[in-house]
């Protein structure tokens, strides 16, 4: 049998910041390589966008704005945050489905940095949300909606919720963790998930709903999201909600980060 | 031949030294007390039923399970305060196939390569170096899910080389394998040993311990229950089990006493009348038969068989794995 030496030269006391972040890029490449065999890890981020702003737009866009037309400027923001939303619940549930698999033995038994595997499927999942993005905006072109902003503005946007869908996404890394199986993280992810985004005024104009429910409604870090993509889309302002989104993004950080860590190195 | 990194160990001579390692999840004692010594160099034995504790000793051993008590160095580094160090001194091949199933066989060896700091180029040459010697190259574009059990655990074996490793674990190694399959995978092992590696393997199966292990743990409810050389062992356990059919039940006392005379060894006597004794020596059937006919006990079968693996626990611990012990 013959292979070359390639054994390292000195033994290392822990892995250097650059072996970290290179070990990391490899496993967000392998975390690409798993979606070109299963496609259809991509339907919620393809399919949904795609479905949803085609129902909800011809469902209620006479109902609420009269036409099709004047509801474009509230629903393709509303659809952007809620898609976005829902692809960062993925990434628990296929940490956790790996965490399980005996690859996962060999990556701890690897002289990598415990923290590549996680940091690697959290920066693979970039990947969807700017496909999440592109596809609605898409979408919208397509149905009329010719935001006043321009492709600037659209940019600026895609930029926020795809950074902000990243701080989320640690909320759901942690439910992956911590989770007992990936059906119950999936199950756990959809509960906090469903009323963070549908009670929100991603669709409807909260003003027509019962005080409690506006109370919370307007507190949700959703709503700031959508009211913030809208501001910038349809008006081109930087408005407070566009600030209270970096900041509530930059709260999840500070708040998940550590806990996702420390969680996830109690495991690994 | 000695093995390319050994300059840069701490202790050269041992590959690992384990001090009463314990490991228990709630009230199952997994492992409770295990002390072993591996010398560089060699092919180290882990023979054990399942749920013996084998899988968690080298999970332990390799820094995948951090020891409730006991420590365990490997070439000098401890297992919990120098893990990445041992970690770059490792290659494992778990039970099941530590590889990942959606991938080709050359994605999964590239993969690795990688995350052990190979060049992009450096890596590709790897994987297909690896390819070949482990005879994979007509399924390395294939995914896993389409390779054969035997396959499987090639790649699993090529993945811990990637990094030519001086102490390979393999757990189980050919648990499940077809007797061709295996005996290619006892080739590939004694190959690893003659280029320098120590390699540490697990398995349920006697004859594979014997054929490929210069030393051997005999390992059950989480103990070492016997360890030597392959040889020492067999002079302590009996190479076969001798069995003998008694005519009468009546006879089992004086027939126990004369094996405990004549083998010096407890036998085991069913309500049958049913005798089984392991046997080091087979010369020394003539002198219990003679006996047997000098007391004149009538027999009804004399068999000599190559021991199982129960019987060989039975010899070492006295008693018989799950059916109680006769009175």
């Amino acid at each position: 049998m013959e292979i070359n030496t390639i054994a390292a030269q000195q033994l290392n006391k822990r892995p250097t910041v650059a072996q970290t972040i290179q070990q990391s890029l490899t496993m967000a490449y392998r975390g690409l390589l798993k979606v070109r065999y299963t496609p259809e890890q991509l339907v919620d981020v393809t399919v949904q966008p795609i479905l949803f702003t085609l129902m909800f737009t011809y469902l209620f866009g006479g109902a609420i704005s009269g036409n099709v037309h004047n509801y474009l400027p509230i629903i393709i923001p509303g659809i952007l945050a809620q898609s976005i939303l829902t692809g960062t619940v993925t990434i628990g549930v296929q940490f956790r489905e790996d965490m399980g698999k005996g690859v996962f033995d060999r990556f701890r038994s690897l002289p990598i940095a415990r923290i590549a595997p996680l940091a690697g499927a959290l920066l693979a999942d970039t990947i969807r949300y700017a496909l999440v993005t592109i596809l609605t905006f898409t979408m919208g072109y397509l149905m009329g909606y010719h935001p006043l902003a321009g492709i600037k503005g659209i940019m600026l946007v895609s930029v926020l919720v795809i950074c902000f869908a990243w701080c989320v996404s640690w909320i759901f890394a942690l439910a992956g963790v911590i989770g007992r199986s990936a059906s119950s993280v999936q199950g756990i992810s959809m509960m906090i998930l469903f009323p963070l985004t549908f009670l929100s005024n991603a669709f409807v104009p909260a003003n027509t709903l019962p005080s409690g429910l506006q109370w919370f409604v307007k507190f949700n870090p959703v709503s700031h999201l959508v009211t913030a993509i809208r501001e910038l889309l349809n008006q081109n302002v930087i408005g407070m909600d566009f600030w209270l989104t970096i900041a509530g993004g930059l709260i999840i950080l500070m708040i998940f980060i550590p806990l996702t860590v420390k969680a996830y190195m109690r495991k690994a | 031949m000695v093995h390319p990194i050994s300059s840069l160990i701490k202790n050269s001579r041992f590959a690992v030294e384990a001090t009463g390692l314990i490991k228990h999840f709630g009230d199952n004692k997994a492992v409770d007390g295990v002390s072993l010594n591996i010398e560089a160099g060699c092919i180290y034995g882990v023979l054990g039923p399942n749920g013996a504790g084998k899988t968690t000793t080298i999970s332990m051993l390799s820094t995948l399970l951090r020891p409730d008590g006991g420590h365990a160095s490997v070439f000098g580094y401890d297992t919990v305060r120098d893990a990445h160090i041992v970690r770059q001194l490792i290659g494992l091949t778990g039970q099941y196939a530590s590889v990942d199933e959606k991938l080709s066989a050359t994605e999964n060896l590239y993969l690795f390569s990688r995350l052990l700091g190979l060049s992009k180029k450096d890596a590709r040459k790897k994987s297909a170096d690896l390819l070949e010697s482990f005879d994979l190259m007509e399924a390395a574009k294939r995914p896993l899910s389409k390779f054969s059990g035997g396959m499987r655990r090639r790649l699993d074996l090529a993945a811990s080389l990637i990094a030519q490793p001086p102490l390979i674990f393999l757990d189980e190694p050919t648990t499940g394998l077809d007797p061709r399959t295996r005996l290619q995978m006892w080739d590939t092992i004694r190959q690893l040993v003659a280029s320098g590696s120590t390699v540490l393997l697990t398995t349920q199966y006697l004859e594979e311990a014997d054929q490929l292990a210069d030393r051997i743990a005999v390992i059950d409810s989480g103990q070492v229950i016997a360890e030597g050389t392959p040889a020492e062992l067999k002079a302590s356990i009996g190479i076969a089990a001798l069995e003998l059919q008694l005519r009468s039940r009546d006879d089992a006392g004086t027939a126990d006493d004369i094996i405990r005379q004549i083998l010096g060894i407890d036998c085991h006597i069913s309500p049958e009348g049913r005798i089984t004794a392991p046997l080091a020596d087979p010369d020394l059937i003539t002198d219990i038969l003679m006996a047997f006919r000098t007391h004149q006990i009538e027999l009804v079968e004399v068999s000599v068989k190559s021991p199982t693996l129960d019987e060989v626990f039975m010899a070492i611990t006295g008693k018989e794995k799950q059916k109680p012990i006769n009175a």
